[in-house]
C-alpha cells in the first residue's frame, strides 16, 4: 500500500522503553485528524507494552522496526540505527506524508534521514492548510515572533515534524480492535559510531515538565532565590510542578531543568501560571501553546500578557499570596 | 585539532521585527542582525577546545555580505581565520541546500571537528548540523551541553535528553556536534582582539552553483499571526483578583 500517513513513534522515559512518548502521542492524534489510513513506526527494540499501547489506537498497522549491529551492544536509541530502519520502511511504504514530534530526538535522527532519502524536512510545524501537492505546513519563525506558510517542491513523502502541543492528547482516538503489529530487525553494516553511555540526571530530582498538567513559573520578578519558595508553595498546593525563566536558572536559583523556553523545554500544560515573568519570545515560544495561560506581572505592558488569557497587573508578594489563601480557604 | 564553527548571522532578537512580505524576509535595510545565540556558545566551545589543545579554529558562514561582520567578531573573540560563502540568496534557501553549501566548502579543509549551533533564532529549522554530518559522512552528536575532546581525537559529549536527562556519548573524530544554546559563556572580544582581527584572513568565494538545483522548501507567506486570544484582565485588591482566578479556573488545593 502507498500514500496515507506514516507517524515515528518514540518511546517515553530515559531509556525510550517506558510507554509512549507525549508527544509522539499528540502527533497521532494530528495525523487522525487528517484522515486516511495511517500506519505507526517504532524504531529501536519495543517492549510488549509499547506495542500493546500503539496497537489499541484507531490505526491501520503497527510495524516495530528494530535494529541490530553485527557486534550487539546499543541499547536504546541510536541515531544511525533510526535512520536506517526509518529510510527503509519509507522507501518501502512510499506514504504521502510523514510525521513525527519534534522532540530532541528528532532532531537529531529526522534532518539525516530527510538527508538520506533526498526529500526535505518541515521542521517543527503547528498545522497544515490545503491538500494533495497543494499542501502548506504552517511554522514559527523568528522565535515565535512571525508564521511561514511552507511550501515544499518535488516528488516524494512529505516529511514533517510536529510542534507539541499542536494536537491534544485528549484527540487521541483509540481502535474498535487491535491494530496489526508487525516486527522486523535490520541489521547493521558496521560497529555503531556514537557510543551511548547510561542516561544520568543531575542535582535534584528533575522532572519532565512536559508530562506536567499544571506548571507554575517564576521568572526574575521573583527578586531572590528564597522568594522561590513562595511559588512553590503555590505549586504544591496545586499538585503543579515549578519552572522557570532563563533568568532564574542563569541565576542559580532553580536547576536548569526547570527552564522552560528555546534553550530549555517545550511545555503545553492544562494551565501556566507566569509569575513575574516578562515575556521574553525566547520563553514564550516554550509554553505559549498551553491551554490556559494565566499572567501575573507589574508592568502591564509586559509581552506574556500578549499570550495570557487572565492576566493580572500588580505586585507579586501581594498577589501570590492572596491566591495561597484562596486556596487554602477554599 | 582542526575545528570548524559554522555561524548564521540572524535579525536581532531583540529588535522590533520589519516583515517584507514581498520578499519573505526582514527588511534588510532597516533591521539589526546579530550572530545567532547557540552559534557563539559553538564559537566559544571551540576557542576553549583550541586553547586547551592547541590547532586552529575556522570560522564559516553562508550569508550575503553583511555576514562578514559576525565573521569579523569570532575572528576578533579568538577564531584563527574565516571562510565567508557570500550570497544574497541565502535567507531563502532551505536546510538541505544551505548544508550541502557548507559541505562543500568544509570538504577541502579536513577538519577533526565541526561545530554548529543547534538552531536559529531566525527560521529555527534546527537541521543545519545534522544534515552537515550526513553530508560530510560523519558520526554526529546533537544538542550538546559539554564536549570534552582529547588530543587523541576521542570526543565526548553530554546530550542533552527530554525531561532534563542527560547522556554522554562517546566518538571519535571528525565528527560534527551541535550546541545547545547557554552552555557556556561566550567571551568577549577585547581591543586587542578587534584590532588583530583586521588582520586576520576571510576568504570571500561568491556561491554561484546551488547543490540540487531548486530549493525544495520555501516560504510561501511570512506574516505577524493574528492574536487569537482574549484577555481577560481581572482587576480589583489583591485578594479579588486571587477570588476571582480561583472562581474563573475553579482552581483546588490539591487533597
Amino acid at each position: 500500500m502507498s500514500g496515507g500517513i506514516l507517524v515515528i513513534v518514540e518511546g517515553a522515559g530515559e531509556g525510550g522503553n517506558a510507554g509512549i512518548s507525549r508527544a509522539s502521542l499528540e502527533t497521532v492524534a494530528y495525523a487522525q485528524s487528517l484522515g486516511g489510513p495511517l500506519k505507526l513506526i517504532l524504531p529501536g527494540a519495543a517492549s510488549p507494552a509499547q506495542a500493546d499501547a500503539l496497537a489499541a489506537l484507531a490505526v491501520d498497522e503497527v510495524l516495530l522496526a528494530d535494529f541490530a549491529y553485527p557486534a550487539g551492544g546499543v541499547a536504546g536509541y541510536d541515531g544511525d540505527g533510526y535512520v536506517a530502519v526509518l529510510a527503509e520502511a519509507i522507501q518501502r511504504l512510499a506514504p504521502d506524508q510523514v510525521f513525527l514530534a519534534h522532540s530532541y530526538g528528532a532532531r537529531d535522527f529526522a534532518p539525516r534521514l530527510a538527508a538520506r532519502l533526498n526529500l526535505t524536512l518541515v521542521s517543527d510545524c503547528i498545522g497544515q492548510e490545503g491538500q494533495g501537492d497543494a499542501v502548506a505546513y504552517l511554522r514559527q519563525v523568528f522565535l515565535g515572533r512571525a508564521q511561514a506558510r511552507v511550501k515544499v517542491a518535488g516528488a516524494g513523502p512529505r516529511l514533517v515534524s510536529v510542534q507539541a502541543g499542536v494536537a491534544r492528547l485528549e484527540d487521541l482516538r483509540r481502535g474498535a480492535a487491535p491494530a496489526p503489529v508487525s516486527r522486523s530487525t535490520l541489521a547493521m553494516p558496521a560497529a555503531p559510531r556514537v557510543v551511548a553511555q547510561a542516561p544520568i540526571r543531575e542535582g535534584e530530582r528533575s522532572v519532565d515538565l512536559s508530562q506536567a498538567r499544571i506548571i507554575v513559573a517564576v521568572g526574575r520578578g521573583i527578586k531572590t532565590q528564597e522568594n522561590i519558595a513562595l511559588a512553590k508553595k503555590l505549586a504544591d498546593l496545586l499538585g503543579a510542578e515549578l519552572a522557570a525563566s532563563r533568568a532564574v536558572c542563569d541565576e542559580g536559583w532553580l536547576p536548569i531543568e526547570r527552564q522552560v523556553g528555546s534553550s530549555g523545554q517545550t511545555v503545553a500544560p492544562a494551565l501556566y501560571i507566569a509569575i513575574g515573568i516578562s515575556g521574553a519570545v525566547q520563553h514564550l515560544v516554550g509554553m505559549k501553546t498551553s491551554e490556559t495561560i494565566v499572567a501575573i506581572n507589574k508592568d502591564a505592558n509586559a509581552p506574556i500578557f500578549k499570550v495570557a488569557d487572565y492576566g493580572i497587573v500588580g505586585d507579586l508578594f501581594q498577589v501570590v499570596p492572596a491566591l495561597i489563601a484562596a486556596l487554602e480557604g477554599a | 585539532m582542526k575545528i570548524a564553527v559554522c555561524l548564521k548571522q540572524v535579525p536581532s532578537t531583540s529588535a522590533p521585527l520589519q516583515l517584507d512580505a514581498a520578499t519573505r524576509w526582514v527588511r534588510e535595510a532597516e533591521t539589526a542582525f546579530e550572530t545567532n545565540a547557540a552559534d557563539n556558545n559553538a564559537v566559544e566551545a571551540a576557542l576553549a577546545l583550541r586553547d586547551q589543545l592547541g590547532g586552529e579554529v575556522i570560522v564559516v558562514s553562508l550569508g550575503p555580505e553583511r555576514a562578514t561582520e559576525a565573521l569579523r567578531e569570532a575572528l576578533a573573540k579568538g577564531a584563527d581565520r574565516a571562510l565567508h560563502l557570500v550570497s544574497d540568496q541565502a535567507p531563502g534557501l532551505d536546510p538541505a541546500t544551505v548544508a550541502g553549501l557548507l559541505a562543500g566548502a568544509l570538504t577541502a579543509e579536513n577538519c577533526d571537528l565541526v561545530l554548529c549551533g543547534l538552531q536559529s533564532d531566525d527560521q529555527g529549522h534546527g537541521q543545519t548540523g545534522a544534515l552537515l554530518a550526513e553530508k560530510l559522512g560523519w558520526p554526529l552528536a546533537s544538542i550538546a551541553a559539554a564536549l570534552e575532546v582529547d588530543g587523541a581525537g576521542k570526543a565526548r559529549v553530554k546530550r542533552e535528553l527530554e525531561g532534563g536527562w542527560y547522556q554522554w556519548l562517546e566518538l571519535s573524530c571528525p565528527c560534527l556536534v551541535t550546541i545547545q544554546a547557554g552552555i557556556n559563556k561566550p567571551r568577549y572580544a577585547g581591543m586587542k582582539g578587534m584590532l588583530a582581527a583586521k588582520k586576520k584572513p576571510i576568504a570571500k568565494t561568491p556561491v554561484t552553483d546551488y547543490p540540487g538545483g531548486q530549493t525544495r522548501q520555501a516560504m510561501d507567506e511570512l506574516y505577524f499571526p493574528h492574536k487569537t486570544k482574549q484577555t481577560r484582565m481581572l482587576e480589583g485588591s489583591p485578594e479579588d483578583v486571587a477570588g476571582q482566578l480561583v472562581a474563573a479556573l475553579n482552581l483546588r488545593a490539591r487533597p
